[in-house]
């Protein structure tokens, strides 16, 4: 054996067989941890796969085919009006930000060809917060206040941060790289309104079929909790036909595609989620065909499912190692709940600055940290401290510290993480004391 | 010629390398494929939304991923 080209995986299967040997399978605690993340998965993949993240996908995807991102950048170039730099550049996340691998390009281009530190730093901090999908799966699973909380206060504290960085730094003159960066122009196919018709469409369905129960019997929320599936239905019908007139696909293949689904939600009105799947697979085999795949329909359909390709496999990773540390909410995982409880209950200043210094070093993959901070939740985590968690988070790791320091420099850098970590608690210690 | 996918190395940086070898091997280019991860040498094309594509530090697409048939045009263009 060639021990020095062999050592690693051979270091690998020792301790994979040590962790093997040692496994505490007969621990009632560890036992009950197994369990609780199977029970969480299973949970995930009824309640919120389907209507939850399927569409959501899908508007992900079109938002990706469909919103140009040259004419969003042009509000972020070198003469770009500073008021309306930090705006657009605290904002723009939802539609820059659908892949959190473009949000560092994005960051850093700012920074050297466009409107420059401020609003860069603001980017690069509402960013993974305000995306759609991060917007709806934690409005889905943490809760709606939970979910406008934590875009609300990425936005307004984003820039807080971009005023304060370019106030402490505003004497160094950068260099700027000279190329003004190439943009191509996007040949328009479509007038904005329809575009911005479809899009309404979309989240219109998106939240009709995920309308939450109501405890009150009468009332406008019961109403319309009631008749959610003739919403999402008449909904669902209008984007059948805006996909077969704007978008080209023709009636006769929006028809023949409707049909099952229309027949179903006729015969088995009990369960509105057979037809919502079935319209979701005549989207996607529309999407697919011949002469389909190579034009928009095929390219909306491509971004989607690369979307859902790169996330749900980490995201249900996330719900199962979550439930194995946490448990359920209401139940114990591996960690003690009152070790949680301890650290980061209550909404002391102590509880959300531990949250948000720890947020920000950890690394979560895209979304995770939503299961993770549901778990957090449930073992007693305060409601303020999992928003510093939240903001902190996904706008800063370990790893992404250091290609921030590549780009703007070792001193920048810090002030900004200090910066983030500082407006995170005091997000979350204003948020805990009103909810 | 020397075709660069510009890109920190995400799915779609992955996708635009296959269709651009495709569209070079189809074209029959004497070509070598070039990867820039590192993302201040990205910045140094000018580019700020990935993936990119330039060929001989040209810049030809940002922000997308071309079919192979467009990656076609825009090398013989």
């Amino acid at each position: 054996m060639n021990l020095k080209k062999e050592w690693k995986p051979l270091s690998w299967i020792v301790i994979g067989f040590f962790v093997c040997f040692f496994l505490p399978v007969d621990l009632p605690r560890a036992q009950q941890a197994v369990l609780e993340a199977l029970y969480l998965v299973r949970w995930y993949a009824r309640e919120h796969v389907l209507l939850c993240l399927v569409p959501a996908f899908f508007i992900a995807g079109a938002v990706a085919v469909f919103v140009s991102q040259a004419s969003v950048m042009k509000y972020l170039g070198p003469k770009a009006n500073k008021l309306v730099a930090y705006s657009i550049a605290a904002v723009s996340g939802t539609i820059l930000a659908v892949c959190s691998c473009t949000i560092l390009p994005l960051f850093a281009g700012i920074y050297r060809m466009g409107a420059g530190l401020g609003p860069a730093c603001a980017f690069l901090y509402s960013g993974p917060a305000i995306n759609i999908l991060a917007i709806v799966l934690t409005a889905r699973i943490l809760g709606p206040e939970m979910g406008i909380a934590r875009a609300v206060g990425a936005i307004i504290f984003s820039v807080i941060i971009g005023l304060l960085m370019h106030l402490f730094f505003r004497h160094e003159e950068q260099q700027k790289i000279a190329a003004a960066p190439p943009m191509m122009a996007d040949e328009e196919t479509r007038p904005l309104w329809q575009t911005a018709l479809y899009f309404a469409v979309m989240i219109g369905i998106l939240v009709f079929a995920n309308w939450g129960r109501t405890e009150q019997t009468s009332g406008l929320w019961h109403l319309i909790y009631s008749s959610k599936w003739l919403i999402t239905g008449a909904l669902s019908i209008i984007l059948a036909l805006m996909l077969a007139t704007w978008f080209r696909v023709g009636f006769v293949r929006i028809i023949i595609g409707a049909i099952p689904a229309l027949l179903l939600a006729l015969l088995v009105p009990q369960h509105p989620e057979l037809a919502f799947s079935l319209g979701v697979l005549a989207l996607s085999l529309i999407s697919n065909l011949k002469d389909t795949r190579e034009s928009e329909m095929g390219q909306w359909f491509e971004e989607s499912w690369s979307f859902a390709r790169k996330i749900l496999p980490l995201l249900l990773i996330g719900v199962f190692i979550a439930g194995i540390l946490l448990g359920r909410p209401g139940h114990e995982g591996l960690i003690p709940s009152a070790w949680v409880a301890t650290l980061v209950g209550g909404n002391s200043l102590g509880a959300n600055l531990f949250a948000s210094v720890f947020g920000a070093f950890m690394y979560f993959a895209t979304l995770t940290e939503v299961p993770i901070l549901q778990g957090l939740i449930g073992a007693g985590m305060g409601k303020g401290p999992a928003l510093a968690l939240l903001l902190a988070g996904p706008a800063l790791s370990l790893p992404n510290m250091l290609v921030i320091r590549s780009v703007m420099g070792t001193k920048k850098t810090v002030v900004f993480v200090v910066l983030v970590m500082v407006m995170a608690t005091i997000s979350g210690l204003i948020y805990g004391t009103f909810f | 010629m020397k075709i660069q996918i510009l890109g920190t190395g995400c799915a779609k940086c992955e996708k635009l390398a296959e269709n651009a070898k495709q569209a070079a091997d189809n074209l029959g280019l004497d070509y070598q494929l070039e990867k820039v991860t590192d993302l201040n040498q990205i910045m140094a094309f000018g580019v700020m939304t990935t993936p990119g594509l330039a060929v001989d530090g040209k810049v030809l697409s940002v922000g997308k991923v071309p079919s192979q048939g467009d990656i076609e045009k825009l090398l013989q263009g």
